[in-house]
């Protein structure tokens, strides 16, 4: 065979075994949606949605968990959100070859891959156990800790994307750094750092081992901060391993919901980042 | 040939000559070295540079012109390992001195960039944003002073009916040309220009050039170019640098057409560089 004929083989392989591959992983995407949309959408009607909790074959929906999500992820999010910000400003603008720029970039990456009942574990021993019980504080703490490190590495990275020329430029027009910082740099890089926000509350949605040991949960109707307080996925958790149909079919419309939620902040994300381009 | 120092004393009355009305230069480099960490950039550099005058330097990439240019307006210290030590006089002021704040020894020497770096906002605020370090002004205030530099930097018939769509949109040489504007705006004592024409086409060249004949009626000017041509267009005066050091300055007619030192001689006939 001659060289060229060789490298055409080759070549040729190389790609069938990509693609099956990447096939076989869309394979599995594909499957796992479809599954959901089959068994989640017939158990999706009104009921989810103004009903909360209710004992089996009662009718009871999903309207606590909803609410309980949406309270604790924009709670973390009004706490997480600043932090992270502010540190991946730190990282990108201040400290990026520091001693103390690299400890934290460590940390961050560290806490960004950390098992999320970890987490848990230790919003458990700051808030749950020093005050007494779970709480919805106590969830929306430990879903600060998930938001923070995604934005604090989308943050850095969409700055670091920021042109040195641009800051130099709006320093040479004689701009005090704080300036160059919160008018260029940041408006240069918003549509980035939005995007990583939107990312990291898709992250916090799904996370069930989180709330396990913080807000764990709560089966009435409750808006108090200081109680147990329901969420989605620890509903999913719940529903899903009961023997009872009516809670097995709430659990796939949970986990439809979620899915599609994250799904559409990932669009939204996407669009957002098109736009800016 | 050779080449003697006493040639240095007809340097300095030719460069006298040709800076006759202003006595006085408007940046006097003294004694300057210049590190990167342990690299030696520049050497010893005594450099007049005359008010109301534009002034050229030239040299092979590496030479430490572009260095130079940035000690100018302190743009070095925004990174840690770059140092300065001798003299810079301002006016009289020395420009190197801890207790002058960047700030203010920016918006007295504005600098344009090789690249333009047009902020991502309208063309009004791109000029707005500058002018508010350092003055408040009123809206009408404001409108004028947009138009005046945008006047002034020849690019105001373009942009006079699209002042607050992005300045993103426009092309390179209207974007460098705003970036003039921009730098004017602040209304600077110096303007450097760092190689300001060289990711430019030939058309947004000539403007620029013709830009810079024009401004320096009011403001001192120093550019670096590797365009020689250039150099001998724009610049009454030129200077040439070579591995850290200023081998020779002149005005412009002389050095191109009969330079004292072998060196710049090579450079500019292109024997190097």
């Amino acid at each position: 065979m001659s060289s060229l004929a060789r490298r055409r083989a080759t070549d040729y392989t190389v790609k069938v075994i990509s693609v099956a591959f990447a096939a076989f992983a869309l394979l599995l995407l594909a499957w796992i949606l479809w599954t959901l949309v089959v068994r989640g959408l017939p158990a999706i009607g009104p009921h989810v949605f103004t009903r909360i909790t209710l004992p089996p074959g009662a009718g009871g929906g999903l309207l606590n968990a909803i609410v309980g999500s949406l309270i604790q992820i924009g709670i973390a999010l009004v706490i997480g959100t600043p932090i992270g910000l502010m540190c991946g400003t730190f990282l990108a603008e201040h400290g990026k070859t520091t001693p103390v720029g690299n400890a934290v970039r460590f940390v961050n990456d560290v806490l960004l891959s950390a098992p999320s009942i970890l987490i848990g574990l230790f919003v458990y021993q700051l808030l749950v156990m020093p005050f007494g019980g779970f709480s919805g504080w106590a969830g929306a703490a430990a879903l600060a800790v998930i938001i923070i490190p995604v934005v604090v590495r989308t943050t850095e990275d969409m700055l670091n994307l920021v042109p040195i020329g641009l800051r130099e430029a709006a320093f040479a027009l004689g701009a005090p750094q704080w300036k160059v910082v919160t008018l260029i740099t940041w408006r240069a890089a918003r549509a980035g750092i939005v995007t990583g926000i939107l990312l990291a509350i898709a992250r916090a949605a799904g996370e069930t081992a989180p709330l396990l040991f913080t807000s764990l949960g709560n089966n009435g109707w409750s808006l108090d901060m200081n109680a147990p307080m329901a969420s989605l996925p620890i509903a999913i958790y719940q529903y899903a391993a009961s023997p009872f149909e009516d809670w097995v079919a709430l659990a796939w419309a949970g986990a439809l919901l979620i899915t599609v939620g994250v799904l559409t902040l990932n669009i939204l994300s996407r669009l957002v980042l098109a736009k800016m381009k | 040939m050779n080449f003697t120092s006493d040639t240095s004393i007809d340097i300095a009355s030719a460069v006298n000559r040709a800076t006759a009305p202003t006595a006085e230069p408007k940046l006097k480099v003294e004694g300057l070295n210049f590190y990167y960490g342990e690299n030696h950039a520049l050497k010893n550099i005594h450099f007049d540079i005359p008010e109301k005058r534009v002034t050229a330097m030239i040299g092979p990439s590496g030479c430490g012109k572009s260095t130079l240019l940035r000690i100018f307006n302190r743009m070095y210290q925004l990174y840690p390992g770059q140092r300065a030590e001798g003299k810079i006089l301002f006016d009289g002021t020395d420009l190197l001195s801890k207790e002058l704040d960047s700030t203010v020894v920016r918006s007295r020497i504005g600098m344009v960039f090789q690249k333009p770096t047009p902020f991502p906002m309208s063309i009004y605020d791109n000029i707005a944003f500058g002018v508010k370090l350092h003055e408040k002004l009123n809206k009408a205030q404001m409108d004028e002073r947009v138009e005046w530099c945008l006047r002034k930097a020849a690019i105001w018939e373009e942009t006079k009916d699209r002042l607050h769509t992005s300045a993103l949109g426009m092309s390179g040489g209207q974007q460098q040309r705003l970036c003039i504007a921009r730098t004017i705006a602040v209304r600077p004592e110096v303007i450097l220009l760092d190689e300001p024409t060289s990711a430019l086409d030939p058309i947004s060249t000539s403007k620029i050039e013709d830009l810079i004949d024009e401004l320096k009626q009011e403001f001192t000017i120093v550019i670096v170019t590797h365009n020689m041509q250039q150099a001998a267009r724009c610049a009454d005066i030129t200077s040439f640098f070579y591995l850290g050091e200023m081998i020779e300055v002149g005005p412009s007619a002389e050095i191109f057409t009969n330079p004292r030192e072998a060196r710049t001689r090579d450079y500019i006939t292109g024997r190097f560089g």
